[in-house]
């Protein structure tokens, strides 16, 4: 190589190179401090939410707001339907969902082999987990509500919530299914196990714990879903709380909506009261799948 | 033992297989209709959309509905242009990217190539807390906290904006575009790295130079998840940018999206068979169909980026 024609050159850069190192370091540090900031701004912002949700809200909460009938007089009103609305709804979501959407994961990773056919569900239940909360009301005000006649009762909004929460359910379930070691299949086939009872005996208990908080967020997200109860015609303000699965019925996320969208100050503070009871329960829930997961989580060691 | 104690055993042996084999048959039937359920869903979501949807395009036409200007079918003379309700529907989801991408990806390159893991176990379980808040709940604070700073700094009078919409949208889809994106992030292989510092590279190259645009087609798969997300975000929306279906790109203003008419509607009393009821399939066939395509879109780059690297 010819460094002499370069030598002038050469010596120009290394002159210049602790300068640009130096240079170039500082940058690298300042685009660290600009992440870290962005980090620390989405920490602040969770921070900024709950402080002042708490602060509007705390002093509405008291025995009269938990058992109170909904009224027109703020002074008076209370969540006591909407909460029980709110249970029936969960708990009648929970039934039908975590059966169906164990069994179609137990399918699909236990039994279908590689095909068309399961990569279609797959690819499905994907796009299903995008699909807007609110069309999934539509379809439940087409099928349920109208050609179904269930009206806008408990299973009505059951039903709705169902569809929405599946692929949740689902692909948790998956996720926990897949994480079994296949050597604990293996060994109950060589056993004289059949297909069932390796499922049952030996993958389902292993993955149990990974399944429970797939459950939990599911029913998370139903207790806080009120966009499909809206679509389905379900209202925000009943007279009594549901008794059966006809009853009409209404949920704490349509209280809030109705609460927050009247432009009185006295009704913001009850919306912010009824979403921290909202929020208490989430925390009680999110708890419960913390709990299972370290406590039968460590159960089974491989 | 003789022969014929064994013998005995050997019919029952095999009735009990037989049994057996119709009861491992029944339980993987039932467990294919399991799995069928979701593929009933998605049957039932299309028929159900574009059944009542074609009793509304045999009154208002394709083409006025997807270029008319004006939507007012609430009101008379009724109008069936859709293009105010994608109009607010943009200027919303474009605020809430415009709000959430840079923040989110920045906070994903920090927790992916930055953080301690100390640190990373704090951010994300704050990031799966936010993830987790209803969306009534933002609605909520857009409208209690975030409208009125905009109302004051901007001075402008409106109570609904597109604007405060936008921010809680951004900050609903942030956990989204992190988590995705940090895992993107994290699947880029560490012998990348390691050569770009072998040559000499600062942190700050690394990472621009070679992490992000290895990432760069999951990083963009997460962005379009996330918009079809905020596409799709109704309680928040409609509480924070109020009801007025208007052709405009300033955010300070009230508009509607698809989301919200389809909400105005439901709450209303509106007379199940009219045409004004079957317009909500309509806009919700439309809402369906955007949301689907970039689903579909995202999950094909990111099972493309998957093929990559492993």
């Amino acid at each position: 190589m010819d460094f002499e024609s370069h030598a002038g050159e050469i010596r120009v850069i290394a002159e210049a190179a602790p300068n640009y190192h130096r240079r170039r370091q500082r940058l690298s540090q300042a685009f660290a401090v600009v992440c870290a900031s962005a980090t620390f701004l989405c920490v602040l912002i969770l921070v900024g939410l709950l402080v002042s949700v708490v602060w509007n809200g705390i002093h509405v909460i008291d025995w009269q707001f938990l058992i109170g009938f909904p009224s027109r007089d703020p002074e008076k009103a209370g969540i006591w339907f909407a909460l029980i609305g709110s249970l029936w709804l969960i708990g009648l979501t929970t039934l039908l969902s975590v059966p169906i959407g164990v069994g179609a994961a137990i399918y699909l990773e236990e039994y279908a082999a590689e095909s068309w056919w399961r990569r279609l569900v797959q690819l499905n239940i994907s796009n299903l987990a995008g699909v807007p909360s609110i069309v999934y009301g539509i379809l439940g005000l087409g099928l349920f509500v109208r050609a179904l006649a269930l009206e806008r009762s408990v299973i009505s909004g059951a039903l709705t919530l169902t569809l929405v929460v599946l692929p949740v359910v689902i692909l948790a379930a998956q996720e926990a299914l897949r994480a079994v070691p296949n050597t604990i299949r293996h060994a109950s086939y060589a056993l004289g196990a059949s297909r069932w009872q390796t499922v049952w005996y030996q993958v389902l208990p292993a993955a149990l714990p990974g399944i429970m908080t797939g459950v939990i967020l599911a029913v998370a997200r139903a207790l806080g879903e009120a966009a499909p109860l809206v679509a389905v015609g379900t209202a925000a303000m009943v007279t009594f709380a549901p008794s059966s699965l006809s009853d009409e019925f209404t949920a704490l996320p349509l209280l809030i909506f109705e609460w927050a969208s009247r432009p009185q100050a006295a009704f913001h503070e009850l919306a912010a009261g009824a979403i921290l009871v909202l929020l208490l329960v989430l925390v009680v829930l999110n708890m419960g799948a913390v709990y299972v997961r370290y406590r039968y989580g460590k159960r089974i060691r491989w | 033992m003789t022969d014929d104690s064994f013998k005995d055993s050997v019919p029952s042996l095999s009735r009990g297989n037989a049994v057996r084999h119709w009861i491992e048959r029944g339980i993987h039937a039932v467990l294919w209709t399991c799995a069928g359920v979701s593929i009933l869903t998605t049957v039932g979501i299309v028929l159900v959309l574009v059944f009542e949807a074609a009793q509304f395009f045999r009154e208002v036409s394709v083409v006025e509905f997807l270029t008319g200007t004006r939507w007012t079918p609430l009101l008379s003379p009724q109008h069936f242009g859709i293009l105010p309700l994608v109009c607010g529907t943009l200027l919303v989801t474009a605020g809430a990217a415009l709000v959430a991408i840079p923040l989110g990806l920045a906070t994903a390159i920090y927790l992916s190539e930055y953080a301690s893991p100390r640190v990373r176990e704090i951010v994300k379980p704050v990031l799966e807390v936010l993830a987790g808040i209803p969306s009534v709940v933002y609605g909520y604070l857009a409208v209690t906290l975030v409208s009125p700073v905009i109302r004051d700094v901007f001075e402008s009078k409106s109570i609904f904006n597109a604007a405060s919409a936008s921010i809680v949208v951004g900050i609903m889809i942030l956990p989204m575009i992190v988590s995705l994106s940090e895992d993107v992030l994290r699947s880029v292989p560490k012998s990348l790295r390691e050569a770009a510092y072998a040559l000499g590279s600062t942190k700050l190259d690394v990472t621009i130079g070679v992490v992000v645009p290895a990432a760069l087609s999951g990083i963009m798969a997460s962005f379009l998840l996330a918009i079809s997300r905020a596409i799709g975000e109704t309680m928040a929306v409609t509480l924070a940018a109020g009801a007025t279906p208007r052709l405009t790109l300033n955010p300070l203003e009230s508009v509607q999206t698809m989301t919200a008419y389809i909400v105005q509607v439901s709450q209303g009393d509106v007379e199940a068979g009219s045409i004004s009821y079957h317009t909500i399939f309509a806009v919700g066939l439309a809402l369906f169909v955007w949301t689907m395509l970039l689903n579909i879109l995202a999950q094909w780059i990111l099972s493309r980026m998957r093929e990559k690297y492993e």
